[in-house]
Formats: structure tokens, C-alpha cells, sequence
């Protein structure tokens, strides 16, 4: 392949991704002016909050409890080393609530919840059931889309809270409990170093923002589906890779402006 | 021509999904009110095209859409809302929400439009699963039900707001003759009963001869032929008889239109010998 033709392709696919972005956006505004079904009927958020946020509890806790644990055993290892085992807390506190706490329970949730929602909304639509819905004069934006998109949006920071709590008990079960550690130290040392602007703000804006990134995601490619099985299974697929990529990439730029000169 | 008297109406529609390949050209029919009429023709001949017009789904690039005496493209998206509540559309294979059961199905109209009490809604869903036959299965999931009886539903929730008019696409595929012959009936009905009319897509030619007061046949983006079943009966045309006697060939050609045989099969033979 020669220059130019190699030149054009990647300006197509540039033009194309654009594009993408740009319907995207323009879903993102009409879920947003559709939103008032979703506050109003507060029923149909708080059914989507339950799948979207209770049923992925157990994944989100049991997944946060051992990354904990492995983060406590592995920084007690390196820090006792230097005779700085006192800080295992603070080390394991700061890790979970600046970075992995939002953005690990953000691939989860894209993983359980996300899945399912394309999924979910994928099928309604190979089957008809989105257009049955516009033929009895319900607009699916507002009935279908709105209630998910603010139920993902209300429980992914909640679910990365609770993920990093879990995080913190784990590593306090593995060094209090298991290696003997001081506990005044695990915490006095940790409530010193912790800083709520710094740590906890930017950690519940990350996950915010992840939250937005998952659940637009999530929503997106259930209503673009191709109304075929293969359809649905890429669909929810492409969820799955692209709201990855994309946490990975807001993280990296969100880091960037928050922990700057730190 | 178009009377006071036609619930819906399309006016030399022109159409197509991509402006390269017209589907609809030039189609004009009556729906008189309180009659069930029927649009038979060929698969992707554009049946299901000329419902989504009615239904305003999409426009006609050419000629108008009438129903209930409003001009159907012209309607803004709250108007064509508010057309929508008067009109019911089953879809082929019912369209069932799938996260509800049936009770909740039928009850779906009734809570997104009104605000009657849950007594009334309670009695309404089991007075429209009555109409249909299926009161019984009130508290199933939609996926213990049959083909039929989820086709059935569907129709329940499709007359829940009593509408003007009834769309139904192609109810009859998939049915063994007995559920087929109820859908049948129950369109008829409906129709007389609750005082609607009907449009009527399907293959379906002896069942729906039983049924409907008039038939358009569509082909080649316009209608080939009309008239009562009567008259489709006993009708000379050669499509008219081609269809009514399922033969495999005729004024409807077997074969899609394609490259000639020579140039499909030979064709890369011939460059590489020009070469
Ligand atoms: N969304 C679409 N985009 C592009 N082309 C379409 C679309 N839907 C239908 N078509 C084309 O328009 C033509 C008419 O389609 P339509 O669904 O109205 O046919 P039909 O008569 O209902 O067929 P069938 O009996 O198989 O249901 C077909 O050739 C089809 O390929
Ligand atoms: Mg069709």
C-alpha cells in the first residue's frame, strides 16, 4: 500500500471515529432531555439502580477485599524492607481511593453491569420491543434509556466507594489481624496522610466521571444495535472494550490535572 | 378518491430507504372506516414499508399519508405521539416486553397514559385479555407462551387504548391452521365489535379472503391489482391468479433481477482472458 492510500485510510477512520463521538454526544444530550420519566417515576431508576448496583455487590466487594489483601501483603513485603511497615495503611488507602479504587470498580461494573444493559436493551430492540414501545406513543429515550443511564450513574460511585472500603478492611484484616501490626498505627497513620480534597474529592470525581463513561457506553450500543443475534453479541462486546479503554484513558488525563506537581 | 369516510389514506406515496432503489413508487390506497382491509405481495415488496408510513415512522419522499384527516408527515413529534394513541400496531412476532409479564404487558398502555387507579387498570387488562382469549394466562411470563397466544397478547395490548385503527403485520406466519384460523377470526372481530378498522399485511391469501372486505396487491413499488374477494376470486389478471394459486412463475419472476447468467458465471473467465 502506498502513501496516500495509507493517508486516506487513517483520515476515513479518523473522520469516522469523530463522527462516532459526536452521535454519541448528541445521545448523551437527548438522554439528558429526557431525563424528567426518570425522577418522576422514580420506580422505574430505582428498578435499574437494583440491577444495575445491588446485583453487582458481591463482585464488587469480594473483588475489592482481595485486591486489599494482595496490596497489603505485597507493600508490607517492600516497605519493611525500608522499616516503613507502619505504613502499609496509608500506601493501600492512597492507592485505592486516587486510582484503583474508581477505575478497577469501573471495569467491573462495565464487565456485570454494562454487559447487561447493551445486552438488555440489544434485545429489546432486535425484537421489536423498542419500536412497539414508539408505536404506543412511549418514547424509549425516556422510558428505556433515561431510567438506566441514571440508575448505572447513581450506583457505579457507590459501588467504587464501597469497593475501596473493602480494599482498606482486607488490608487491615491481612496486617492487624494476620502479621500484627499496631492498629492505632493502621489508622492513625492513615487518617494523617489521607487528605479529603485531595484523595477522597478527586477519587468520588473519578469514579463520577467513569460512572457518566460506563453507563453512556453501556446505553449507547444497546440502542445502535444491529438487530440481530450477532448483532447483540458484538454490541455488548464493543461495551465491554470501549468503556475499558475509555476509563483507562479519562484516568490517565483526570491524573494528570489532579496529582500534578504533587 | 379520497372521502371523509376513509379512516387512513395513502396519496401516490413515493418512497425509499436509500434514494438509489426506490421501494414504493407511486402507491395509492383507501382504508374506509370499519372495514378490514388487506395488503398482500411478494416478500420485500414494501408491505411492511407502507404500515411504518401509516404509523409515521418515516415520511414519503413523494405524495401524502392521511389518517384520521391529518396529514401524517406533517405532524410534529408530540402530534405524531398523539396520532399514535389512535392507532394500534401488532407486530409480526408480538413484540411482547419480555421483562414484564403478561398482565403487566397489557397493563403497559394504561400506565404510561392514564392515571386510573390499579382497580381499573386491573379490570380493563382482564377485560382485554378476555377479548383475546387468554384471561387465563394473565399471570404467565411472556415466555411460556406460544407463538399464537404471544401473538394474541400483543393484539390485547395493541387494542388496550381502543384505537381508530388497527395495523397488523403479517399475524399469521408461523401458525398451525388452528391458531391461525383464531388470529383470523379475532382480527374480524375485533374489527366489527369494537367498531375500528384494520389493515391487514400477509402472505396469507386463503385466510384472508375469509376475513377482509378488500385487497391491494402491491408489486414492483406500485399496486398491481385490487378489489373485493369477490372479484379476487374470480379475477383473470395473471398476477391476481399467480398468487391466489401460489405458482411459482408468472407475471412475478422466479428469479431476482440479476446479472446475466453468462456475465455472473464467465465473467471473471472473460477479463482474465482479455487480459
Ligand atoms: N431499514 C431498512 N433499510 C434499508 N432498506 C430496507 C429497510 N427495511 C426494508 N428495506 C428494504 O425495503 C424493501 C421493502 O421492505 P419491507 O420490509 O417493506 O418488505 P415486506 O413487503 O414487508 O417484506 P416481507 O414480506 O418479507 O416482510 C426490501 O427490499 C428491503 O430490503
Ligand atoms: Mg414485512
Amino acid at each position: 500500500m502506498n502513501i496516500a492510500n495509507w493517508l486516506r485510510a487513517l483520515g476515513q477512520t479518523t473522520i469516522n471515529a469523530l463522527a462516532h463521538l459526536g452521535f454519541i454526544f448528541r445521545f448523551f444530550i437527548a438522554v439528558l432531555l429526557n431525563t424528567p420519566m426518570a425522577v418522576t417515576r422514580a420506580r422505574l431508576t430505582l428498578r435499574e439502580i437494583y440491577f444495575a448496583g445491588v446485583l453487582s455487590l458481591v463482585i464488587i466487594l469480594v473483588s475489592g477485599l482481595f485486591v486489599g489483601m494482595v496490596l497489603a501483603l505485597q507493600g508490607y513485603d517492600i516497605l519493611s524492607t525500608y522499616g516503613a511497615s507502619d505504613s502499609v495503611g496509608v500506601l493501600v488507602a492512597m492507592a485505592m481511593l486516587r486510582e484503583l479504587g474508581p477505575v478497577v470498580a469501573a471495569l467491573l461494573f462495565a464487565g456485570r453491569a454494562g454487559s447487561a444493559i447493551t445486552a438488555e436493551i440489544g434485545l429489546m430492540k432486535a425484537t421489536d420491543q423498542l419500536l412497539a414501545m414508539e408505536m404506543m406513543a412511549v418514547d424509549p429515550l425516556a422510558r428505556v434509556a433515561a431510567p438506566r443511564f441514571w440508575g448505572g450513574v447513581i450506583s457505579m460511585p457507590l459501588l467504587a466507594a464501597l469497593f475501596s472500603t473493602a480494599a482498606i478492611f482486607g488490608a487491615y484484616v491481612i496486617t492487624v489481624q494476620l502479621i500484627g501490626m499496631d492498629d492505632g498505627a493502621f489508622w492513625g497513620n492513615m487518617q494523617a496522610a489521607v487528605d479529603f480534597r485531595m484523595d477522597v474529592l478527586n477519587s468520588v470525581i473519578k469514579s463520577i466521571v467513569f460512572a457518566v463513561i460506563v453507563t453512556l457506553t453501556a446505553v449507547f450500543e444497546g440502542f445502535d444495535t444491529e438487530p440481530t443475534a450477532e448483532g447483540v453479541s458484538s454490541a455488548t462486546t464493543r461495551t465491554v472494550v470501549h468503556a475499558s479503554l475509555a476509563i483507562l484513558a479519562a484516568d490517565f488525563i483526570m491524573t494528570i490535572f489532579m496529582f500534578r506537581g504533587v | 378518491m379520497p372521502s371523509s369516510d376513509d379512516i387512513a389514506s395513502l396519496n401516490d406515496v413515493h418512497f425509499g430507504y436509500v434514494a438509489s432503489r426506490p421501494v414504493l413508487d407511486g402507491i395509492s390506497m383507501r382504508i374506509p372506516r370499519g372495514k378490514v382491509v388487506a395488503i398482500m405481495g411478494g416478500s420485500g415488496c414494501g408491505k411492511t414499508t407502507i404500515l411504518r408510513l401509516l404509523a409515521g415512522q418515516m415520511r414519503p419522499d413523494k405524495g401524502n399519508v392521511v389518517f384520521d384527516r391529518q396529514s401524517v408527515p406533517r405532524l410534529s413529534k408530540p402530534e405524531l405521539y398523539a396520532m399514535r394513541r389512535r392507532l394500534g400496531f401488532l407486530f409480526q412476532f408480538g413484540a411482547l416486553f419480555t421483562d414484564m409479564s403478561v398482565y403487566e404487558n397489557v397493563a403497559f398502555p394504561f400506565r404510561e397514559h392514564t392515571d386510573l387507579s390499579e382497580e381499573l387498570i386491573h379490570d380493563l387488562v382482564l377485560m382485554k385479555l378476555n377479548a383475546v382469549g387468554l384471561r387465563g394466562a394473565a399471570y404467565s411470563r411472556t415466555n411460556e407462551l406460544s407463538g399464537g397466544m404471544a401473538r394474541r397478547v400483543a393484539l390485547a395490548r395493541a387494542i388496550a387504548l381502543d384505537p381508530l385503527l388497527m395495523l397488523y403485520d403479517e399475524p399469521f406466519t408461523g401458525l398451525d391452521p388452528i391458531s391461525l384460523s383464531v388470529v383470523g377470526q379475532l382480527i374480524r372481530r375485533l374489527n366489527d365489535a369494537l367498531g375500528i378498522s384494520s389493515v391487514l399485511v400477509t402472505h396469507d391469501i386463503y385466510q384472508s379472503l375469509k376475513i377482509v372486505d378488500y385487497v391491494y396487491f402491491v408489486g414492483e413499488g406500485r399496486i398491481l391489482a385490487e378489489g373485493t374477494p369477490e372479484a379476487i376470486r374470480s379475477s383473470t389478471d395473471p398476477f391476481v391468479k399467480q398468487f391466489v394459486n401460489g405458482e411459482e412463475d408468472g407475471p412475478v419472476p422466479l428469479h431476482m433481477k440479476a446479472l446475466p447468467l453468462a456475465t455472473d458465471f464467465l465473467g471473471r473467465a472473460i477479463e482474465e482472458r482479455a487480459q
